[in-house]
């Protein structure tokens, strides 16, 4: 277990900041995920940290020691990489060695290593074979047991999951929190999947253009998205977000969807006659009969089954469209006019121009990002 | 291959026969005249009908070039040994030289590499009669003329450029994190150039160094000017068969099969590795 502090790093190809004055700090056996679009920086910041390439400017420190002048090997790091990096001409048993061999380990320690490390992640019948004859949940195995195999305190997992199939997948979100606390490290991961990030996460920190736009706990940033790109990153289907001007009236602010008063409890006067943007998680909108209050109607256009929800997409009578998600076996209408109502505090308030987060208020949810 | 008509099969393989031929023909007759007598190869018209003779193999390894002006004495064996030499040293210089050049080249990208790298490889451009006369007088100076490590400095002009940008591609092609994770692992830069690097790229070095190992063989410039006699590799030694009192075609095709051999079972030992390397590309990672 460690500490790991980035301070103030800008790292540059050319002319262009692929990370811009960042700085990070990840607690003793933190699990911290970094998240955001391909080509925010997070490869190269982990690359930073594992020591094979330096940063231009800026700090790097593992356990409170400044390791600029350390080389990789010395690091003390295990690293996971997303094409897995096998070394195709050994074996599998050898490729997991190979942390332990740069050691003055004796042979009978080496084979023990490999043996429990192969044993915890199921591919200790795999070990003779090379890498071509694995299966794509082998390789990203081995590649995993190969930066565990050193027991480091440091672990370095740059988006382990992207190449290895759905279910796969699945089945590792469910099986790393535990692989990871029994390991006791200190764990920087990358991840384009907000289910994972959600799912692994101690904290998460949302990058995009090389700096951290908003760092939390997978609630904070669920709930009290900073922006509107976040809003949209984290959520599935994607948040629905409306243009709207905030209006004042006897019972509080509130907007206007179709004619019709959606309240804002809450919200402060100083958004009024602001260009906004609500933002409105789909599962927070229900359909709804057409007497009953705050009904707004609009028409069914498509509807989509997701399994374990129904994603049904409606349009407005502005024409705006609206997704709404329910339960799977919930009924709802499948096309032609309805009603869809809001959940009264589960709205955010965004600045149309900024887009910062003005206000939001808290939706329970479980771990898995869905919401309760 | 069903789809394949009885007439297309046959047009095929007419063309096929018409490449190997002509390219195999010119073989095919050097292998013929070299059992054969000056008076059979010229005689007309020509007859592949002949008694064969293995009297032009024995004069080349007996040395003793029996001609209608007397008996002369010819030092092909010496060539011959000369060529393997040279060429085995050359090669084996420009591995130990330029492997661990094309890895920097591939790996590093520092200041004016590009420009050192196409420098090495514009020695590949100029003719060799451009660099002979400047060459020759300073190797008298230097005192490098008629020395074997004057011949083997001259051939990496050759073999150098050719293995460090040929095993410079393969070391490019390696996925840079798969040395990355070695080095995260604990290991130093030099014990990953060993152990991934290297073997990673082995089937590259091998076709470069057999390349280099042919391009060396066949050398003639350097070594006609550069050397004397018993120094010259087969190529310039050919030239002892043109004697006063002809031309010893039969014992020129029997050198030249003795010289080819070596070559050519090189490149049928190591072809596999020559079709994997220069097509296929390295092992990803």
């Amino acid at each position: 277990m460690t500490t790991l502090q980035l301070k103030n790093i800008t790292k540059r190809y050319k002319t262009n900041p692929v990370l811009d004055n960042l700085s990070l700090d990840v607690a003793d056996g933190e699990t911290l995920v970094l998240f955001g679009p391909s080509g925010a920086g997070k490869t190269v910041l982990l690359r930073l940290v594992a020591g094979v390439i330096d940063p231009d400017e800026g700090q790097i420190l593992i356990g409170g020691e400044d390791v600029s002048d350390i080389d990789a090997e010395y690091r003390g790091i295990g690293m996971a990489f997303q094409n897995f990096a096998l070394f195709p001409h050994m074996s599998a048993f050898d490729n997991i060695a190979s942390p332990l061999t740069a050691t003055n380990a004796t042979k009978d320690v080496i084979s023990a290593g490999v043996l429990k490390v192969a044993k915890l992640l199921k591919i200790d019948h795999v070990l003779t074979h090379h890498p071509k004859a694995l299966s794509n949940g082998q390789k990203q195995r081995t590649a995993l047991a190969r930066a565990l195999a050193g027991s480091p305190p440091l672990l370095l997992l740059d988006d382990p999951l992207r190449n290895v199939d759905a279910k796969l997948r699945f089945e590792m979100r469910l099986e790393l929190p535990r692989l990871l606390a029994a390991q006791g490290a200190t764990v920087v991961y990358v991840t384009q999947d907000y289910k994972e990030a959600m799912a692994l996460g101690d904290r998460i920190a949302v990058m995009s253009q090389g700096r951290i736009r908003q760092i939390g706990t997978p609630e904070d940033i669920y709930n009290t998205p900073a922006d509107i790109e976040i809003a949209r990153l984290f959520g599935d289907p994607t948040i629905n977000l409306l243009d709207v001007t905030p209006k004042s009236g006897p019972d509080g602010v509130y907007v206007e969807l179709s004619n019709v008063k959606v309240p804002l409890p809450g919200m402060p006067a100083s958004v009024v006659g602001k260009t906004s943007v609500i933002g409105l998680r789909p599962e927070t909108i229900v359909f709804t009969d057409a007497g009953a209050s705050g009904a707004i109607p609009v028409t069914v256009e498509a509807e989509t089954p997701l399994n374990e929800k129904t994603v049904t997409l409606v349009l407005t009578a502005r024409g705006r469209e609206i997704l709404v998600s329910r339960p799977a076996g919930t009924p709802g209408p499948t096309s032609g006019p309805a009603h869809i109502a809001v959940h009264g505090n589960t709205t955010f308030l965004f600045d149309k121009e900024s887009g910062g987060l003005i206000r939001s208020a808290a939706i329970p949810m479980t771990r898995n990002g869905e919401a309760a | 291959m069903e789809t394949t008509s009885t007439l297309e099969k046959t047009l095929r393989l007419i063309a096929l026969t018409l490449v190997v031929i002509f390219f195999m023909f010119p073989i095919f007759w050097i292998f013929l005249m070299s059992f054969q007598t000056n008076e059979t190869i010229l005689a007309i018209p020509p007859s592949i009908i002949f008694t064969p003779t293995l009297s032009n193999y024995a004069a080349l390894i007996t040395g003793k070039l029996t001609t209608a002006a007397g008996t002369l004495d010819i030092a092909f064996m010496r060539n011959l040994g000369n060529s393997i030499f040279l060429s085995v040293t050359s090669v084996a210089l420009a591995l130990v030289l330029g492997v661990p050049a094309a890895y920097a080249f591939a790996r590093h990208k520092f200041k004016g590499s590009e420009d050192i790298a196409f420098t090495l490889l514009s020695f590949r451009f100029a003719p060799p009669l451009l660099v002979l006369l400047p060459l020759t007088q300073y190797f008298q100076w230097l005192g490098l003329s008629d020395t074997y490590f004057g011949l083997i400095w001259v051939y990496q002009l050759i073999c150098l450029p050719l293995i460090l940008w040929i095993v410079r591609g393969y070391f490019e092609d390696i996925s840079a994190d798969v040395e990355y994770a070695y080095r995260i692992a604990g290991h130093s830069w030099f014990a990953t150039f060993r152990k991934i690097a290297l073997p990673l790229a082995g089937p590259g070095i091998a076709a470069a160094g057999l390349l280099a190992f042919i391009f060396a063989w066949n050398n003639f410039v350097f070594a006609l000017v550069l050397a004397s006699a018993d120094k010259q590799p087969v190529t310039v030694g050919a030239l002892a068969f043109v004697t006063s009192s002809g031309i010893q075609y039969g014992q020129i095709a029997s050198a030249i099969v003795l010289s080819v051999t070596p070559t050519l079972a090189l490149a049928l030992y190591a072809q596999r590795y020559l079709v994997e390397g220069l097509s296929l590309g390295a092992v990803k990672g």
